[in-house]
Order: C-alpha cells, then structure tokens, then sequence
C-alpha cells in the first residue's frame, strides 16, 4: 500500500511449517514457483506472490522505484481498468494489500476460499499485462510522496532512523530507505517504472503462496491454467548482495526536535543466508538479551538499575545478505546518552566473558517451540513465513529444523558470536537527541 | 470489538445494472474468466459453536472449541477502561500495566520466568471500555496447569509493588513526552476532548502528567478491587479443550477474583449541536484532519445501516468513496478514511486524512462536501448492492483463527450481544435498504456539526456550510 514492511518476519511464528499442515512444492514450466500449504480450520485462505526484486535492487539515484512500482501493480492492466482491481477484491470480501522491502515485493489477498479462482486469475493478470500511463504514475508519485511525509518526514524519530540506517551499511542498497530520498523520489520517471516492471515481473522470478483450506487435488489445475499461460522469460541476474568485512566505527550525532532521546546501536552480523551456524547462535544471543520480561534487558537495565525507560535488541537474521544486530534504548529520567551506552556495553561484554546459563538457554527455546505452534494459528503467518524463506533462497524445510538447530547451541557458543561479532569495528553508534531539524 | 470485521465493500461490473460502474468498460468480454463461477458461489463460514455459561460466583463465560492446534487463548475482559478513570485518568492503564509486577508472593522476575519458561505468553491491556488480561499457552499438561496456575494468581492476587508503580508511572511520562513530538497523538486527543466534552471517554486513556504524579499505589488497589470483580468480568476461552475443562478452568480463574458487581452503566455521551474548530500550530509537512461527531452506541438500532453506509462511505478502503475521490482521483492523500466504533456509551462517526500542506484548504472542502453529499443523497442500489456483497463475502474472515474467536467471544460477553449475533447481522445486511442507509444517516450523522481538528503549521479554511442559507459559495 501499499505499505512498506521494514521488519523483517523472524519471531514467534517463524517455525510453523509442520507435520499435520501437508505443504506441496511444484515449479511450472514457466519457472514459476508455487507452494501450497493446507490448513482446513475455516473456509479461507490466503494467496501471496512473492517477487525477488526489492529497494536493494535500484540503481543509484532511482531510491523508492520498487515501492512505487508495488502503487503502480493497483493502477490496472490491459484488462483490468484503474481501480477496478480493488473494487473486485472489496466487492468479494477479499482483505489485500502489498509490501516492499530491501529483498522483496509481495502481494497478497485474504478471502473466503471459493474466490481463489478469481484471485488467480487477477494476481496472474497484473504479472504481465500491467499498464502504466504517465498521468497515474505521476498521481501515484504524488501519493507516495503523502506516504513518505506521513511515515518519515513528520516524525524526528524516523527521520533520525533513517539517516542512521545509512550508516550501518555504507555504499549498498541496504544504506537508503524502501521509501526512497525524498529528493530521489521526486525524479522518478514513468520509464523506469516500466523497465523495472518488465526487467523483474517475470514467473521465474516469482513465487506464488496459498496457504487454507485448500487441496492441491483442486488447486494445482487452477494456478496451471491462470499462471501457466504467462510467458516464460528468463529470471534477470540478481546480484548477490556483497558481504563487506567489518566497516569501521561509525559514529553520529543526531539532532532532531524530539522530546525523549534515545540511542541506536547497530552491529554488522551475518544471517542465515551468510553464515548459517552463527545465526542461530546470535538468534539465541539476542533471546538472552531480550527474548522476553525475564531477559537481560528488563531485568537488569529497566529494572534492576533503572537506567532506561525501554530497551531492546533484535536481530534482523533473515536477509540476503549481512544483516543488522540492533541495540535501542531510552534512557530514564535524568540518565545521560553516555551512561546508557555504557550500560548496554556491559551487558555485552558481559556475554564475551560467560557464557549464558542454561536456564537462560532453555527459556529461550521453551518460547520458540510454543511459537511453533502459535504461529500455526495464523494463515498469512504460515504464508509469509513460506514466501519470504523461498525468496531468500533458503529451503522452507529449513524452518522445521529451525527448533532442532537452536537446541544445538551450546552457551559457549553464545560467548563466542559475542566476542566474534559484536565488536566495535562493526557498530554504528547513535545519539539521537534534541535539536532543531537539520 | 475491534476484530469485527475489516475492509471491504463495493463494486464492479459485472452484470448490466453495473455498467456504468467507471472503468467497467474494460472488463466487457470474457475477462476475468472465472468472475461468473465466483459469483454463483456461495461464501461460507467457520461455524462457532458457542457455550455461555456464568460461573458459580458471576463471572459470564464463553468459549469455543478448537481442537487443531494443541494450545488456548483466553481473554478476561473487565469492564475496567479508561471510561471507569474518574478524575484519576490514566488509572485503568496504570492498573493493567502492573499486573505483570508481581502477585502472591511472587516478584516480578518469578512471574516472568514462570510465564517464559514455559513457553506461554502472558498480557495486560486497556481501552476505553474494556481492560482486558490474556493468556496464550500450550494445552499439554506438562505446561497447561502450571500456566493457568500462574495466570490466576496474576489475575487474582496482584501485589502492584510500589516500585513499580514509580517505574511504569516514570514510562507513561516518558510516553506523554514522545507523543507531542509527532502530530498524531496531540491531534487525537484535542478531537476527543471536543467529541465528548464532560462524558468519560473524553480524556485520552494515557492522563496527562499531573494526573499521573498525583496516582497512588492505594488508588490502583481500590480501583483493581472495584473493577477487576468475578461479576465484572467475562471469561472468553477457544483452544483445545472440552466442554469440562473449559468449566473447570472457568471456575479456577473466577473464584481467583475478588468478588464485587458489574459497574454500572455509562451515561450516553450526547451529540454536538453546532460545529467546533479548533487548531493546534505544529511544524509538520502535512496537515492532519480529524472530522468527528457523537452518533450511536453499542446495540443502536441503525448500527447495521449505519456500518454498510460508512463502508461505502469511508471504511471499505481502496473501494470507498473517499478513497476513490481524495487519493485514487486527486492523489492528496496516503490515507484517508472514514468510520464508526460503537462502544458501550457511545459511538463516534470519524473522518480522518492527511495532507500535504498546500493541499489542506481544498481536500477539505472536497472531503466536507463528500461527506455531506452522502448524507443528503444516501448510496447508489449499486453501491449497497456492492457493498452487500462484501460484507457478506467478508464474513468467513470474521473468526477463522483461534486469536479472532477469542476475540469475538469477549466482544459478545462484555457488550451482552446475543451468541447469534453474527449470524444477525449478516442477515440485516442483507435486507438493508438504500433508504435505510439514508435515514439512518440523516438521523444520526451532522456535516454541519461535525467537529473539524486539525494540526499542522497553518490553519486550514474551514468552508462555508452550503446548505446554510443564503451562502452560494461552491466548492470545488
């Protein structure tokens, strides 16, 4: 919405594939990739199509073309005039939307299930046949333009975010907002639009999710007959996103009118894609911290010395390529900037020195087999998780093993990621505090 | 009850009486092919079995069965929002905040392990008429007693430690500060003020800071006795359990609270009977509009008129009219939408967009005239057909999953609906007339009234009201 989706979806419901939900995995001839899960609690299901193309994708100077090509796919095609894709969906109770991010682009409709036909038949329409006409793109642009005052441009914290974001990883596509530069959005023309569209819009470069009460008995002949007849095209070069060694310390001082300071750490990692051992030791780092009220952070920094108001970690582990560990804090009243880095420093280098006990170890797993279940209670959960493990280019099975690895950690192997990767050379600190716009 | 359903409404075309639906043209022929089958089909639903019962001391009780998933949610919901604050606002948010804080003889770290370790998620939260306490675990009895244990001490036995209450106070501060640093929130709260002027739902759930300052840990334990009361409370449950287990469990947590009575009904908030302005100065890049009047409450007998009016209105998305108008067709907004959240006293009818600056004076004025042009006029027999068929299209989304049942169930206790009330309701949307709509448009929503907030550097032009006489002036 149309709406970016910054966060990536790793938490509780990540690791719902599962044994009495039956998935199918085919491939058409046009390369298009489908996966079915079947989940037949109530008469719904959820239909998504992935694209692996997102902002990382741009060239320089062309920030913010994804996500307002993602505008354009509702702007009609050679069939479906402007608008009447949404008024279809509205008028058959379908709940639609899409979302762009640095990997990705993806579109997804929720509906009672005798609809499926209909939402195949649309999504497969608007993969090839979509129109672009100079007026709606620039009246689109104008909207995004509304987006990008109404999400970033109005709230010093965002704006402060995404000037630090910049930093934390220098020089790639990961450095400018999904929304794009103001200034870069502002040039964007119906041409490139459209050169993106046909560059990236291809089957083989999609993959199309339905989770719900489905069988692949009636499903598979459908999603042949409406996705099979678009054309084959061969899948562009997607440049694998380079793994840079550690950048240095990046430090900054932000100054925006906000009312409440805050502080941003952020570390260069590795994710599943790039170092798949020590994703999961960070992702039980990052439980340790903050995996919960009873974590490090609450306990000791909101609680026990009351040095911040909030704080939390996350670790962003399921990308392309290197990822973010975050660190965020708010200090209490009357705690300076300095203290609260300095606090959050022990509480890492407290975790290079010993490791993690096992209690701790064991809760954090304990959270991540109820969220296997609890997740399973949600159908676009199930779909997501689907959808972005495949654009990821990460086996989906991947996430039935997911509990099993995490058990596999031990402590030390905590310690270790801690001594290996939260180092000084590749953070990004942030202060951001009080002053007028810059 | 906010779950009770999401987007949707209105048309295309598809048969002849829609043809002059814009844009339909193009979807002459066989395209989509699928469209007719879709048509002839008949949307169907989750059936839910719902049993209500009330526990020996009071408390009311639904539950739903939903044996799939090895795991429960439930949802005590008390009559306990902010709209029971008095002069202490910011109480009933505080209260709710603390339950986690410690219990029994149980800290605050015992309770967070406890929770943790065993995998189940515990949560406390508060609106305007409900405060609401929730529990999500697993139903394998290596974890199922412990954590309902667990959760009834929280529920019934909260200790609220007074250095606690000092440090989730110090973060509600914290709060207030942040929020006057975005437009949003400082724009919300002068709306409501406006809307419900003396009523108790005029004061932002939040307090302000020397509301705040001035609560006491003494304050929280007599508003908890008071308002977290068995008779007070309803109990919605869904999961894997049967009928026995769910009473047994109801009964546990029940008797686990303290017993008092079901707090008395709210006076209705009344209806402004001339049109507020008002303006707050901040620098931001766009001006935030917020149109709201006082119409209906829960259990009004116009709500399904109203609600299929407001969809093809404001509340269907990228179908409704104001969508189509202000950003399909103009490109002034992101997001601009309209909509009616009926609660236990009343029900505000909200217009809300956001726009560039320079674009203020006149998506207003078009926004205004929309408004009131459906009022005056009502929808096209397409519109409602259209949107007719999206609601009822949409129904199957209402409570297909554990945490949306759960949800429907507590709306139903605490708002005393009838266990059929869904069903209800689906069958008045398919009977409403255009006419309906209209009337109960006329009768319980005001353009000329509607109060008219806004923030942003300059204060945007406020039209005249055409239908006042002698004013001639159009708008665009």
């Amino acid at each position: 919405m149309r709406y970016l989706l910054l966060i990536c979806l790793l938490c509780a419901g990540w690791a719902s594939a599962a044994e009495q939900s039956p998935t199918h995995d085919f491939t058409l001839d046009n390369g298009l990739r489908v996966l079915l899960r079947e989940d037949h609690r109530a008469p719904v299901a959820v239909l998504m199509v992935w694209y692996k193309v997102g902002s990382y994708d741009e060239a320089p100077g062309q920030t913010g073309l994804a996500h307002l090509l993602e505008h354009m796919m509702f702007r009609g095609t050679e069939k479906v005039a402007p608008g009447d894709f949404s008024r279809m969906m509205a008028r058959f109770g379908a709940e639609e939307n899409a979302f762009t991010s640095y990997d990705y682009t993806a579109y997804f409709e929720k509906f009672e299930v005798s609809r499926l036909p209909l939402m195949l038949e649309l999504e497969a329409d608007r993969m090839h046949n979509l129109t672009i006409s100079d007026e709606d793109f620039f009246r689109e642009r104008d909207v995004v333009m509304e987006e990008r005052r109404q999400r970033t441009d109005d709230n010093p914290s965002a704006i402060a975010q995404e000037k630090l974001a910049a930093l934390t990883r220098p020089g790639s596509g990961y450095a400018s907002p999904v929304i794009g530069w103001r200034e870069e959005l502002l040039q964007l023309q119906p041409d490139q639009a459209r050169n993106w569209y046909k560059k990236w819009y291809v089957p083989a470069n999609a993959t199309v999710v339905i989770a719900g009460d489905i069988s692949r008995d009636e499903v598979e002949p459908l999603v042949r007959k409406y996705f099979g007849a678009v054309p084959a095209a061969s899948a562009p070069v997607r440049l694998t996103p380079r793994l840079a060694a550690a950048p240095g310390e990046r430090r900054a001082v932000i100054e925006v009118p906000v009312e409440v300071p805050s502080l941003y750490m952020a570390y260069n990692v590795p994710t599943l894609a790039t170092h798949p051992e020590d994703f999961y030791a960070l992702t039980m780092l990052s439980g340790v911290l903050d995996g919960g009220y009873s974590a490090r952070i609450e306990t000791k920094l909101v609680r026990g010395k009351k040095i911040v108001a909030g704080a939390g970690a996350g670790y962003d582990g399921v990308s392309r390529g290197d990822g973010l560990f975050v660190l965020s804090a708010t200090p209490a009243d009357g705690v300076s900037l300095q203290t609260v880095e300095a606090a959050l420093q022990k509480e890492l280098d407290a975790l290079a020195s010993t490791p993690p006990s096992q209690q701790e170890m064991a809760r954090v797993r304990a959270g991540v087999l109820s969220g296997r279940v609890f997740g399973m209670d949600s159908l676009f959960g199930q779909a997501m998780e689907l959808g972005q493990m495949v654009t990821l280019g990460i086996d989906w099975k991947m996430a039935d093993a997911y509990a099993e690895n995490l058990a596999k950690v031990t402590p030390e192997d905590v310690q270790r990621v801690a001594q290996q990767w939260l180092v000084p050379q590749r953070r990004t600190v942030g202060f951001i505090q009080k002053g007028a716009q810059q | 009850m906010k779950n009770i359903r999401q987007p949707i409404v209105r048309a295309l075309c598809v048969s002849a009486a829609l043809l002059s639906f814009s844009g339909c043209a193009s979807l002459s022929g066989s395209f989509p092919t699928s469209l007719k089958a879709v048509e002839q089909s008949q949307p169907v639903q989750r059936q839910l079995n719902i049993e209500k019962w009330q526990t020996a001391n009071g408390a009311r009780v639904l539950f739903v069965p939903s044996p799939t998933l090895p795991m429960l949610d439930m949802r005590l919901v008390f009559d306990a929002g902010s709209a029971r604050d008095g002069d202490s606002e910011g109480i009933a948010k505080l209260t709710s905040a603390l339950f986690a804080e410690g219990a029994a003889d149980k800290s605050v770290d015992d309770i967070a392990r406890g929770f943790e370790d065993l995998g189940a998620q515990f949560n406390s939260a508060s609106y305007r008429d409900m405060a609401v306490l929730e529990l999500r675990t697993l139903t394998d009895p290596e974890f199922f007693s412990k954590a309902t244990d667990l959760f009834s001490v929280v529920a019934g036995q909260p200790s609220f430690p007074q250095a606690s209450l000092q440090r989730i106070r110090q973060q509600m501060l914290i709060g207030l500060k942040r929020e006057k640093q975005v437009p949003g929130p400082q724009v919300s709260r002068a709306l409501n003020e406006i809307v419900f002027g003396d009523h108790p739902y005029a004061h932002d759930s939040s307090g302000t800071e020397s509301s705040l300052l001035a609560l006491s840990r003494t304050d929280v334990q007599a508003y908890y006795k008071t308002f977290y009361a068995a008779q007070n409370a309803v109990i919605a449950m869904t999961g894997d359990l049967t009928l026995d287990e769910a009473k047994a469990l109801a009964e546990k947590i029940s008797a686990a609270l303290p017993n008092g009575e079901r707090a008395p009904a709210l006076p209705r908030a009344t209806a402004a009977t001339t049109q507020n302005v008002k303006h707050l100065p901040f620098e931001s890049s766009q001006t935030i509009l917020l149109l709201g009047e006082q119409s209906i409450w829960r259990g009004h007998p116009d709500w399904v008129p109203l609600y299929v009016g407001n969809q093809i209105l404001g509340g269907g998305g990228f179908a409704s009219i104001l969508t189509e108008e202000v950003r399909e067709k103009r490109g002034f907004v992101y997001g601009i939408g309209s909509g009616i959240s009926p609660m236990a006293a009343a029900g505000p009818f909200m217009v809300q967009l956001q726009t560039a600056n320079e674009n203020a004076d006149e998506a207003l004025a078009v926004t205004l005239k929309l408004v009131s042009d459906f009022v005056k006029n009502g929808p096209t027999s397409e519109q409602l057909e259209s949107a007719r068929e999206s609601i009822i299209g949409s129904f199957a989304l209402t409570a297909a999953e554990n945490d949306e049942i759960v949800g429907q169930l507590g709306a139903i206790g605490f708002y005393d609906l009838p266990l059929d009330y869904l069903t209800k309701f689906e069958n008045e949307v398919r009977t409403v007339t255009v006419e309906q709509v209209r009337e109960a448009f006329q009768r319980n929503i005001h353009p000329e009234n509607l109060a008219i907030v806004s923030i942003g550097p300059k204060a945007p032009k406020i039209p005249a009201d055409e239908n006042a006489p002698d004013d001639k002036a159009a708008q665009p």
